[in-house]
């Protein structure tokens, strides 16, 4: 098979991987002889008419696979064409689209085949082969295999600077019943594994995936809710200190099984869990908070869930922008981090007023109802019935 | 007093503007009293414009304010150094903080004119798109560019770090840099007809744009919002997107009214469960992934593999091969691997049936003139090695293991415990075991009494675990 008609397989059967980013990694430049560095924050080099953003090669080493896991186009009872790539055609491939700037480095993942240590090895050859043969400074996030003996997880290491275990399904149920091959306590066990591994390096600055582990969610294959999900991933976060927990929304996918749902999830679902997941990572939501507003534990989909916490707990409403702690102006619908470090800087020199507040919000409509300044107070407006309306937007046309 | 006019060069003058502040605040012009222009000489060209005000006294801004002007200098809005003035007059006249107020409008203003800077430098470093010239090994690559702001020297730095090893140009419609692997050149406008023909890696990307794309996911006004079509000219992908979104629809109704399709493949059930089982399972198949494994410490050229019979009554683990070791490629062959076999000897166990490892399997060491200095591995390093150690312990079984020091009980324990008082018989996590001294420990005994008192007390160890290998209930005794 020619290669491009391999890339155009392998590329196909990854693209249901959502951890995409290139962020994390420590900054690097390209040594003299080297190629390629890291930014820190990640660049999209181009975005896909799905609105993604394409930052990494992102292929499978191959689509063949021993595992039949239902949710997945790769699993072996699935007629798709299959392919597989050499090491070194992943390498001329990656480096190739470097060069030309049209990504910030490889995210290479594979279906299991002959043995998982088998499928291991070849993923972190390639990783090996980049930095030593070609001095490659870009990002490299390789997919391990659970499975996988761990002294290849601790080679893969060295080279990557993310590695990522998918957990797919958040209850062991539906991973048993979805993925019959695949093991709930193996992967967890390989992800407590890998923290350790994670903390003992930064310990004693030796290099291993610095840029620590994530995993993925598939969302709406199975029945678990929106709080199983946020319960798991707060799991995650909490055990394992995962850099991030991925949410893919089950997409239609050609021949796909008799177990799945016939229908995927609204993509609404998969973005108001990504929001709710910011919230428990960056404003000091608990699970429960964010539970509490959800009907039979599913996220409302019209309203995000900063919002629809506000609306329920309008009691705590409105807060002052000019005296109230910084953990309450965190939870003001409309007032992003940034903006709420720039309130606390503000504050100490000067009082604000409502047209000081909307030169550092894009979104002040949406905040006004909760806040007090100097010179505004929603009065009634936070207790009026009809709030959600006035401060909801109009539709959500598009989402993502 | 009048109004004095400033002239600064076209583009981000920022040597022009840093000097002409020097000198307005030196003269103590207040920003109503200043006209600023440009004179359309690009200033890409002469850092040296301006003399006047080039011995003014610096002025010193707090860090914050400095990154601001180097950004807000690029911006094209021609209002840009009125503002950065005022902006540096008000943080010398009694305002220092003004910085942290985010919501005074003129900081407002500046922090949406870097915004707009910043943006337009991240857009650059993601969609500029080389195209490669020579196909030689002297690799040569172009690009062109068409940057909303003059921020082409301020991402040279970004382009050098990432592209150091080729060389390159990158064309713009205000200037153009060089780099040829070793020194930066700003040169005049370029054109876009400069630009090669797309090749080979090209098509290879479109290939991979087009089936990363997932119809089902179609959402062409996110795309818009993050790669607006001002930049599509650069890149050669973005021709395909029409097509894709066209095709989007009908493909995701294939997929959904396709029936799910049995499996043509039979379950290979018994190729799973031999694949969970795959793992090595002989010493050579071990000792293969360890030769040809990167060394997890600094220093090592080789593994230094263990050796030894499978099922001896004694195994031994020291901490790490030592340059002797390093050199032939065999565990305790240097000075204190002799010691090793001198005590053995006189403790009466057969060195030749017993099993000799090491807890980790390269040579650490730092190179210090010719010579190679030991350097202890650190616990995380001994527990890199530590899955190579069980397994090996696995397929060796020996009856009994000795633990030769600190590292070595590490390894098997996992925990950091002091040789002293664990010295005598020990379980290590279910295998027998025996804790005692590194031998080269003994060589570095200082005064002669003590040492031959330590190594009489190794020689008993070691014929302690010789009997208790042999009869393991009479350990109590
Ligand atoms: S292991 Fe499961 S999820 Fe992974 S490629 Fe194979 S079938 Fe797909």
């Amino acid at each position: 098979m020619e290669i491009l008609d391999k890339l155009a397989v392998l590329a196909d059967a990854a693209k249901y991987d959502a951890s995409c980013a290139s962020s994390g990694a420590p900054k690097r430049k390209a040594a003299a002889d080297g190629l390629g560095s890291t930014t820190g924050a990640g660049i999209c080099h181009a975005y896909t008419p799905d609105g993604r953003c394409v930052s990494l090669l992102k292929i499978l080493l191959t689509n063949y696979c021993l595992f039949d896991c239902a949710y997945c186009i790769n699993r072996r009872s699935s007629n798709v064409p299959r392919a597989r790539f050499t090491v070194d055609e992943v390498v001329a491939l990656t480096l190739g689209f470097y060069k030309r700037n049209m990504i910030e480095g490889l995210f290479l993942s594979s279906g299991i085949v002959r043995s998982a240590d088998h499928t291991m090895e070849q993923l972190m050859r390639v990783a090996k082969t980049l930095r030593r043969e070609h001095g490659f400074a870009g990002y490299i996030h390789l997919k391990t295999i659970p499975e996988a003996s761990p002294w290849l997880i601790e080679q893969a290491g060295l080279w990557a600077d993310r590695l990522s275990i998918n957990l797919e399904l958040p209850t062991a149920a539906g991973l048993s019943r979805l993925a019959p091959e695949k093991s709930d306590t193996t992967i967890r066990e390989a992800m407590g594994h890998m923290h350790a591994r994670i903390t003992e390096a930064r310990a004693e600055r030796r290099r291993f995936s610095p840029a620590g582990q994530s995993t993925q969610v598939i969302v709406g294959a199975d029945a678990a809710t929106d709080t199983d999900i946020l319960t798991a991933s707060d799991g995650l976060y909490r055990r394992f200190k995962l850099n991030r927990v991925y949410y893919s929304a089950f997409s239609p996918i050609d021949h796909a099984s008799g177990l799945l749902p016939p229908k995927p999830p609204p993509l609404a679902r998969e973005h108001r869990l990504y929001q709710a997941d910011w919230l428990l990572r960056h404003y000091a939501f608990s699970v429960d908070e964010i539970a509490s507003t959800s009907a039979d534990n599913m996220l409302d989909l019209d309203i995000d869930p900063k919002l629809a916490w506000a609306l329920k707990n309008r009691g705590a409403f409105p807060i002052d922008v000019n005296t109230a702690p910084k953990e309450m102006l965190l939870r003001v619908p409309g007032l992003g981090a940034r903006a709420v470090d720039k309130i606390v800087a503000a504050r100490r020199h000067t009082t604000l007023r409502a047209a000081d507040v909307a030169r550092l919000t894009v979104s002040f409509r949406r905040a006004a109802p909760f806040l007090i300044t100097l010179d505004h107070r929603p009065g009634a407006l936070t207790d009026r019935a009809d709030l959600r309306a006035r401060v909801a937007p109009p539709k959500q046309l598009s989402l993502l | 007093m009048g109004v004095t006019p400033v002239t600064l060069g076209e583009g981000a003058d920022l040597d022009g503007f840093r000097r002409a502040v020097r000198r307005l605040i030196a003269e103590a012009r207040p920003p109503d009293a200043v006209v600023w222009q440009t004179d359309g000489t690009p200033s890409l060209f002469d850092g040296n414009r301006g003399e006047a005000g080039a011995d003014a006294p610096p002025i010193s801004l707090p860090r914050a304010a400095a990154d601001l002007i180097r950004l807000v200098v690029c911006h094209r809005d021609p209002e840009r150094y009125a503002l950065l003035y005022a902006c540096v007059w008000r943080l010398l006249h009694g305002e220092g903080a003004l910085l942290d107020i985010a919501s005074d409008p003129l900081v407002a203003r500046l922090a949406l004119m870097e915004k707009s800077v910043r943006r337009d430098l991240h857009k650059m470093h993601a969609f500029l798109r080389f195209r490669r010239v020579t196909d030689d090994e002297d690799e040569r690559y172009v690009a062109w560019f068409e940057p909303e702001h003059d921020i082409l020297e301020e991402t040279a730095d970004f382009f050098v770090d990432r592209f150091r090893r080729m060389t390159w140009s990158i064309l713009t419609p205000t200037g153009s840099l060089h780099w040829d692997r070793e020194t930066l050149t700003v040169g005049p406008p370029g054109e876009k007809s400069a630009l090669p023909a797309t090749g080979a890696v090209e098509a290879g990307w479109s290939t991979y744009y087009a089936s990363t794309f997932n119809p089902a996911r179609a959402n062409p006004s996110a795309m818009l919002r993050e790669m607006p079509k001002k930049y599509w000219a650069n890149m050669p992908e973005t021709n395909l997107i029409p097509d894709l979104l066209r095709a989007a629809g009908s493909r995701v109704e294939t997929l959904m009214s396709n029936a799910p399709a049995p499996s043509r493949k039979k379950d290979p059930a018994k190729a799973v469960a031999r694949m969970r089982e795959d793992h090595v399972r002989t010493l050579a198949d071990l000792n293969a992934v360890i030769a040809a494994a990167e060394p997890f410490v600094t220093g090592g050229t080789r593994a230094v593999l263990g050796e030894g019979p499978l099922k001896p009554s004694l195994a031994f683990v020291g901490e790490q091969p030592g340059d002797q070791e390093d050199v032939q490629g065999r565990p305790f062959v240097g000075p204190a691997g002799q010691i090793l076999a001198r005590a053995m000897a006189e403790a009466g166990i057969d060195r030749d049936a017993c099993y000799l490892t090491n807890a980790v399997k390269h040579f650490k060491f730092e190179p210090r003139g010719k010579r190679r200095l030991h350097k202890s591995p650190t616990a995380g390093e001994v527990r890199h090695y530590r899955w190579w150690l069980d397994k090996e312990l696995d397929l060796v079984a020996p009856k009994l293991i000795v633990a030769l020091g600190a590292t070595a009980v590490q390894a098997l324990t996992g925990k950091a415990l002091p040789i002293i008082k664990t010295r005598g018989p020990f379980d290590f996590n279910g295998r027998a075991g025996f804790v005692t001294v590194h031998p080269s420990y003994l060589l570095r005994v200082p005064d002669e009494a003590a040492k031959r008192e330590a190594y009489a007390a190794f020689v008993e160890d070691l014929a302690a675990a010789a009997a208790l290998a042999r009869n393991p209930t009479a350990r109590s005794a």
